[in-house]
């Protein structure tokens, strides 16, 4: 009867099976790639047969270690990021080869010259526009760059048949994790918001796609049988607030303050969430154009203008029937700062209610964010 | 022993008997208990404010708020306790234990001022230690709202603090003539704004000049608040710092509209919570 609490409580058992299995792969001459962004093409290290590994961003406790060499008023991402590093406390930076990193942000773009020292960065150049034909020429030169860099790291060429077939797998990744946030669209969704949240770190640490991808379609299917079989967790009835902004990885307690209130968090548009993998790549094209045309449309907000991530919230929010969106700001992300204004815009033109939270990965707010949460949904 | 059982089941039926015939003429009442950073507000409302009380918070927000309850609980007469409705707000509404409700301070004061000046549609609310501004619907709910709590800036810890250093009583420091020379003051944070003061002292300016400074940069800060948020006239002024009526001045002079404020508008949250526990109460229809 409780199929789908047994599957939430499977994964949550399993979200740190990652360091032992990426240590397992350094061990059998694997090569891994360590990434922190979503403009890094996974297709191409997963063609060239390395593994993409994300790097530890989400803790405070390297925080002040990263402060030694950084300033303090920088993003907690950023600093966190660099302080695993400095102080060797992530498994994966640890066992990484190289890191494939990408002009987002100043910050960030500033921090990998830094990270150069510790282990060899390369970095990809990302334009600031996408709507040109030239922004697309460009991404594309870029990306043919780090093909060319992941075929010495492999020591083998990557053909295009390599790319078309990792494109496919990925691509069948985001559909299994597109069928699954789908279920956050119906009434009295089978998970909570923070259990999505689960499954998506889930997929994100588990490498063996092969294995991974039929497993999570599986999972999916079950909840989706469940949920039919008229199996309820008493979501009904709940304010659905769909989560946008900066990564939200390492501060779950918004989540955590947004459920407590009796929110039902039913999407996240944020990275890692649908931002980028809900966007398949077109797999009739060349593959090095499609590959371009896709990582071009993601809507990060160091793009100007950024026109794709208000298309992208306009129709989440109204595919998810979202009462209200809560937008994170992590402390110092002046990018996604500044477009807050626009979001507010955006979302209060749909009728629907809006709240900023800045916050970062610190605990000091922990009750604060829970007044707000509160007050939030009171007003829903 | 039988007649004791009996005339025991006796009295009980005569005791209840008379509650029943009593409930139809008792007063109903309920209160409402705004735990604030400085202060603890308690109101009796009885369909208006029976009685109100306000404390220091103290070190102990439980033992105040008791306290504050106890005293709630005087004016309720022969009505039994349990029958009344407490609902909690403010940063401490999780430590009243006895609490049949628990409410954010936003919805509760959007309820409160409702109820003491129904037209206001924005309410500016700066307390002991944050400060936020509420945008009303025409209905009275909450449509928006922001809050400053990352620090004490320009809050009532903030105006303690600087009166202390210029060695003013509160009151007034509060009511220093707005108009006239004033030393702008860059700072809002509570330290360095102190830093600043102290070297404005120190060069000779005058503490009226430097009062009138610090009141004009809460008043602009206030201000810029209230237009992030898309204030709609008329503002309402709360807060235990609203009783500042020189701030409340140099507010609508920023803002550039008039203020309302009332006497009661430190107990606005309190007001609110009382008035959702009687409302829930009369929805519930356990009243007679």
């Amino acid at each position: 009867m409780e199929t789908i609490l047994e599957i939430v409580q499977y994964v949550r058992g399993h979200l740190n099976d990652g360091p032992p299995a990426i240590m397992k792969a350094s061990g059998e001459g694997k090569k891994i790639v360590g990434t922190y962004c979503t403009y890094m093409p996974w297709e191409l290290v997963d063609a060239a047969g390395a593994i993409a590994a994300s790097l530890c961003a989400k803790s405070d406790k390297p925080i002040p270690a990263a402060e030694e060499h950084l300033p303090r008023n920088l993003c907690p991402l950023i600093k966190a990021s660099y302080g695993h590093a400095l102080k060797d406390t992530c498994p994966y930076f640890h066992f990484c080869d190289v890191v494939i990193a990408e002009t987002t942000c100043d910050g960030k773009k500033k921090m990998y010259e830094l990270m150069n020292l510790m282990k060899p960065v390369y970095t990809i150049q990302i334009p600031q526009r996408a709507d040109r034909p030239e922004d697309f020429d460009h991404l594309k030169r870029e990306f043919q760059g780090v093909r060319r860099y992941l075929e010495g790291i492999a020591g083998r060429p990557v053909t295009d048949e390599d790319i078309r077939r990792s494109i496919a797998l990925r691509n069948r990744e985001r559909m299994a994790l597109r069928a699954l946030w789908e279920l956050s669209a119906f009434d009295d969704p089978p998970l909570s918001g923070l259990e999505v949240h689960y499954f998506t770190e889930y997929m994100h640490f588990h490498f063996d796609k092969e294995s991974a991808i039929p497993w999570l379609e599986e999972q999916v299917r079950k909840i989706r049988s469940a949920w039919e079989g008229g199996e309820r967790r008493g979501h009904g009835g709940k304010p659905r607030v769909l989560v946008t902004g900066c990564p939200a990885g390492g501060v779950v307690k918004v989540m955590e303050a947004l459920e407590n209130a009796g929110a039902l968090v039913v999407c996240y548009e944020n990275c890692g969430g649908q931002k980028e993998l809900t966007w398949l790549v077109d797999e009739d094209r060349d593959p090095m154009d499609a590959l371009a045309e896709k990582y071009l449309a993601i809507g990060c907000s160091v793009m100007s203008p950024n026109v794709r991530r208000m298309d992208a919230l306009k129709y989440l929010a109204g595919r998810y029937r979202a009462d209200g969106v809560v937008e994170i700001l992590l402390t110092a992300c002046h990018t996604y700062a500044v477009e807050a204004y626009g979001v507010r815009n955006l979302v209060q033109s749909l009728g629907k209610k809006y709240l900023l939270v800045e916050t970062d990965y610190s605990e000091s707010d922990r009750e604060q964010l829970a007044t707000r949460m509160d007050a939030f949904i009171e007003m829903l | 022993m039988i007649f004791n059982e009996v005339r025991s089941i006796f009295v009980y039926h005569k005791k209840l008997l008379y509650l029943c015939k009593r409930r139809i003429t008792i007063p109903r009442f309920s209160i409402g208990i705004d735990i604030g950073s400085v202060g603890v507000k308690a109101v009796l409302f009885d369909g208006g404010i029976a009685d109100a009380v306000l404390l220091p918070t103290g070190w102990s927000p439980k033992e105040s708020a008791l306290q504050a309850l106890e005293k709630m609980f005087c004016g309720t007469g022969d009505v039994s306790r349990s029958s009344v409705p407490v609902v909690a707000t403010g940063y401490g509404r999780k430590s009243v234990s006895s609490a049949n409700k628990r409410v954010t301070e936003i919805t509760c004061h959007a309820r409160g001022v409702r109820w003491l000046a129904p037209l206001a549609r924005t309410v500016l609310d700066i307390g002991g230690q944050d400060s936020k501004v509420i945008l009303l619907g025409e209905d009275g709910s909450v449509e928006d709202f922001a809050m400053n709590d990352k620090c004490a800036a320009g809050t009532g810890r903030f105006l303690q603090m600087m009166a202390h250093v210029l060695d003013y009583d509160i009151g007034d420091f509060g009511a220093v003539d707005p108009w006239g020379e004033f030393q702008p003051i860059s700072s809002m944070c509570a330290v360095f704004a102190e830093t600043e003061v102290v070297g404005h002292l120190a060069r000779g300016v005058d503490r009226e000049s430097i009062v009138r400074g610090l009141l004009r940069s809460i008043a602009s800060r206030s201000a810029a608040m209230l237009a992030r948020i898309g204030m709609r006239e008329p503002l309402f002024f709360s807060g235990g710092v609203s009783r500042s009526p020189s701030l409340a001045r140099l507010i609508g002079r920023e803002a550039g509209c008039e203020i309302l404020t009332s006497d009661r508008s430190q107990f606005a949250g309190a007001i609110g919570a009382a008035l959702i526990g009687w409302e829930d109460e009369e929805r519930s229809g356990n009243h007679t």
